[in-house]
C-alpha cells in the first residue's frame, strides 16, 4: 500500500471546508489539510508538500498558486493543473463545477482520479448551494421592492393591495419588463420626486 | 447583419477600457457583435475560461500567452495574442514606512527617473525589499527584474510575490510586502488609502511596453475568421476612440459603474490623464502617455516585443532560447492584424520587428499607407534589444 495522497484545501469558509475534507476522506485515504486565505499562502502550502492542490475557482488569492507552478517556485516538485492529454475534458468539467486542482508531476492517474471526481462533485454541489442562496436573497430584495411599490400606488392612487399589484402587473406587461423593474423604477422615481 | 453574443473574460482594470468602450459606446454593436464581459476574479480564472473555452476572447497578460506557448504554467492551450489593447499603465509603490526613509535620504518622488529611484531604495533598504505583482508571468515582473538588474537594486536580495491587487493596499500596510507594482487603479487606490506613495510609472523602465492583448485560441482564430475579424475591428475603434483626449471624461464615468472597476471616476481619471496623485500629502505629478490604447501604433503586435517577453522568461527559466523565440513570435499575431485591420485605416507598419529601444525620439517610418510615428520605446539603461541578434 503507497502513502495516503496529501492534499491542501484553500477554502476560508470553514464550513464548506469541511464539506469538502469530509467527502475526500470518506472516498479514500487521504491527509487534507485546510488553509484559510491568508498571507504567505504559497509558503503556507509548499510547507505540507502536498500532492494536490483544491481551490475554488472564484477565489482571488488562486493567482498566489501559479506560483508553485513555477520551476523555481516555493515546490521542489512542478505543479501544473491537470490538464494533460486524455483528461482535458475532466478539467473542463473541473472548470465548470468551479474547482482548480493543482497536481504535483508524476502522480498517477489511478490514484488522481477519484480525489478530482470526488473534488468536482463535492464544488458542484457547493456552488449549487450557494446559487441558490443567492437567488433566495435576491427574490427576497425584489418581494420587499414591489411591496414598497404597492404602498407607494395605493397611498397615490387610493387603490387597495390587490388592485396595486394588478396596475404593477400591467404595466410591466405592457413595457415587455419585470414586475420587479418596474416596481424598483417606481420606488425610484419616488424617491427622486419626494 | 445578425447579431452574434461573443463571451470576453477581463480583469478589472482601467487597461480593460477597450473592451468595456467597445461594448458601451456601439463599436461591437456597429459590427454586429455583443460582448457578453465576464469579470474574472484573477488572472488564471480568465486564462483558464480562454483555454477551456467558457469564454472566446480575454484581457490577457502580455507575457502569459508566451508563457503558455512555452511551457510554463499550468495550462497548455495555443493562444494566439491579436493585439496589444494597452501599452505601459503600471505603476510601482513603496509602503509608508519605505517612503519616510526615501524622503528622509532626501528622495523628491519625482515619479519619473528609475535609475534615481532604483539608488534611493537600494541606500535607504535594510536587508531585502520584498515586492507584490499580480501574477508570476506579466509585465509587472519583467520590468521590476529589468529595474533591478539596471540599478543599484541589483546588489539586493529581492523576493517577487504574487498578491491579489485588491489586497494589495492591506500587504503594504501590514509590511508583508515592501512595494509592488500594479496596474491602475490598484496604484492610486492605495495612495488614497493611506497604504503608500507611487515611487516609478512602469514606463520609466520601458517607454513602450505591451502590457494587455487581445487573446483568443488560436483554433478559434482559424474556425472563426470573420467573428474575429469583427471583434478586432470593434476593439481598434475603441481603442481609437480612447486615444482622443475629449473621449476620457466619457470613458472614466464608464468604467466606474459598479458592474466594471466599481470605484470612483476620479480615480480612474487619473491614469487616463496621466495626471497622478502620488502620495498620501496630495503631491501632484503630471505623466503624458502613461497608459496608450492607438498612439503610435500602439495596438500593433510587434513580433520583436514578444521576442523580447521570450528572452527575459527563456533566461529565468532555463529554456532554450533560439527555440523560445521562434515559439514566441508565433504567439503575437501581426499577420492576423494586418489582415482584418487593412482596410480600417489602421497604422500598418511594414516590418513587424523593430530593434526595441532604440526610438529615443517620435519618428516616422514606413507603412503601407504611407508613414506611422512611432513613440519612444527606449529601456531605462538605454540598452537596446535586437530581435534577429539573440
Amino acid at each position: 500500500m503507497s502513502d495516503p495522497i496529501t492534499i491542501v484545501v484553500v477554502e476560508e469558509d470553514r464550513e464548506r471546508a469541511r464539506a469538502i475534507v469530509d467527502a475526500l476522506k470518506e472516498n479514500g485515504e487521504c491527509d487534507v489539510f485546510v488553509i484559510g486565505n491568508v498571507s504567505g499562502l504559497a509558503r503556507r502550502i509548499a510547507a505540507h508538500a502536498p500532492d494536490v492542490v483544491l481551490i475554488d475557482i472564484d477565489n482571488p488569492t488562486r493567482d498566489v498558486l501559479e506560483e508553485l507552478t513555477l520551476a523555481s517556485g516555493p515546490l521542489e516538485r512542478p505543479v501544473a493543473m491537470f490538464v494533460s492529454g486524455a483528461a482535458s475534458g475532466l478539467a473542463r468539467t473541473a472548470v465548470e463545477a468551479g474547482v482548480s486542482a493543482y497536481v504535483v508531476d508524476g502522480l498517477k492517474p489511478e490514484r488522481l482520479m477519484p480525489v478530482l471526481n470526488t473534488a468536482i462533485a463535492r464544488f458542484q454541489m457547493v456552488r449549487e448551494l450557494r446559487t441558490e442562496l443567492d437567488e433566495t436573497r435576491r427574490a427576497l430584495e425584489e418581494r420587499k421592492v414591489i411591496d414598497r411599490a404597492k404602498g407607494l400606488l395605493m397611498k397615490a392612487r387610493g387603490v387597495g393591495e390587490e388592485e396595486a399589484y394588478g396596475i404593477l402587473r400591467k404595466t410591466a406587461m405592457d413595457q415587455g419588463r419585470r414586475v420587479a423593474d418596474v416596481a424598483e423604477a417606481l420606488v425610484t422615481a419616488s424617491g427622486l420626486l419626494s | 447583419m445578425k447579431t452574434v453574443t461573443l463571451p470576453v473574460a477581463y480583469m478589472p482594470l482601467v487597461d480593460a477600457a477597450p473592451l468595456i468602450v467597445a461594448r458601451e459606446m456601439g463599436f461591437a454593436e456597429a459590427e454586429g457583435l455583443t460582448l457578453d464581459l465576464v469579470a474574472a476574479p484573477s488572472w488564471s480564472s480568465v486564462r483558464d475560461m480562454l483555454a477551456f473555452g467558457r469564454v472566446d476572447a480575454a484581457h490577457l497578460l502580455s507575457p502569459v500567452p508566451i508563457a503558455m506557448a512555452l511551457g510554463l504554467g499550468g495550462v497548455a492551450t495555443a493562444i494566439s495574442a491579436v493585439s496589444v489593447l494597452s501599452v505601459n499603465g503600471n505603476v510601482i509603490g513603496v509602503s509608508r514606512s519605505v517612503e519616510a526613509r526615501l524622503r528622509d535620504a532626501g528622495h523628491g518622488f519625482d515619479f519619473a527617473d528609475a535609475a534615481k529611484a532604483g539608488s534611493a531604495l537600494s541606500s535607504v533598504l535594510k536587508d531585502s525589499l520584498t515586492i507584490g505583482v499580480p501574477f508570476p508571468f506579466s509585465m509587472h515582473v519583467e520590468l521590476l527584474n529589468y529595474w533591478f538588474a539596471a540599478t543599484d537594486l541589483a546588489a539586493f536580495p529581492v523576493t517577487i510575490r504574487t498578491i491579489p491587487p485588491p489586497l494589495m493596499a492591506e500587504a503594504l500596510a501590514s509590511g508583508e510586502i515592501d512595494a509592488f507594482c500594479v496596474g491602475e487603479p490598484w496604484g492610486s487606490v492605495s495612495v488614497d488609502r493611506g497604504a503608500g506613495a507611487l515611487l516609478l510609472p512602469g514606463k520609466a523602465i520601458w517607454s513602450f511596453a505591451p502590457e494587455k492583448v487581445l487573446a483568443v485560441r488560436t483554433d478559434w482564430a482559424e474556425t472563426e475568421p470573420h467573428l474575429l475579424g469583427r471583434l478586432m475591428r470593434a476593439v481598434w475603434k475603441a481603442g481609437r476612440w480612447l486615444g482622443q483626449p475629449e473621449s476620457r471624461t466619457t470613458a472614466a464615468e464608464l468604467m466606474a459603474r459598479p458592474s466594471y472597476l466599481d470605484v470612483s471616476p476620479e480615480l480612474i481619471d487619473r491614469a487616463l490623464t496621466g495626471q497622478f496623485t502620488v502620495s498620501g500629502t496630495g503631491e501632484q505629478r503630471r505623466l503624458p502617455h502613461f497608459l496608450v490604447f492607438s498612439q503610435g501604433a500602439a495596438s500593433f503586435p510587434w513580433r520583436s516585443q514578444a521576442k523580447w517577453i521570450a528572452t527575459r522568461l527563456a533566461e529565468r527559466n532555463g529554456l532554450d532560447h533560439a527555440l523560445a523565440l521562434d515559439t514566441a513570435s508565433r504567439v503575437f499575431r501581426s499577420d492576423l492584424y494586418r489582415r482584418e485591420l487593412a482596410d480600417m485605416g489602421a497604422d500598418l507598419p511594414s516590418a513587424s520587428e523593430k530593434i526595441e529601444g532604440a526610438i529615443r525620439h517620435p519618428t516616422a517610418v514606413a507603412s503601407t499607407a504611407g508613414r506611422v510615428i512611432l513613440e519612444p520605446d527606449t529601456f531605462c539603461d538605454r540598452r537596446i534589444f535586437d530581435p534577429t541578434e539573440v
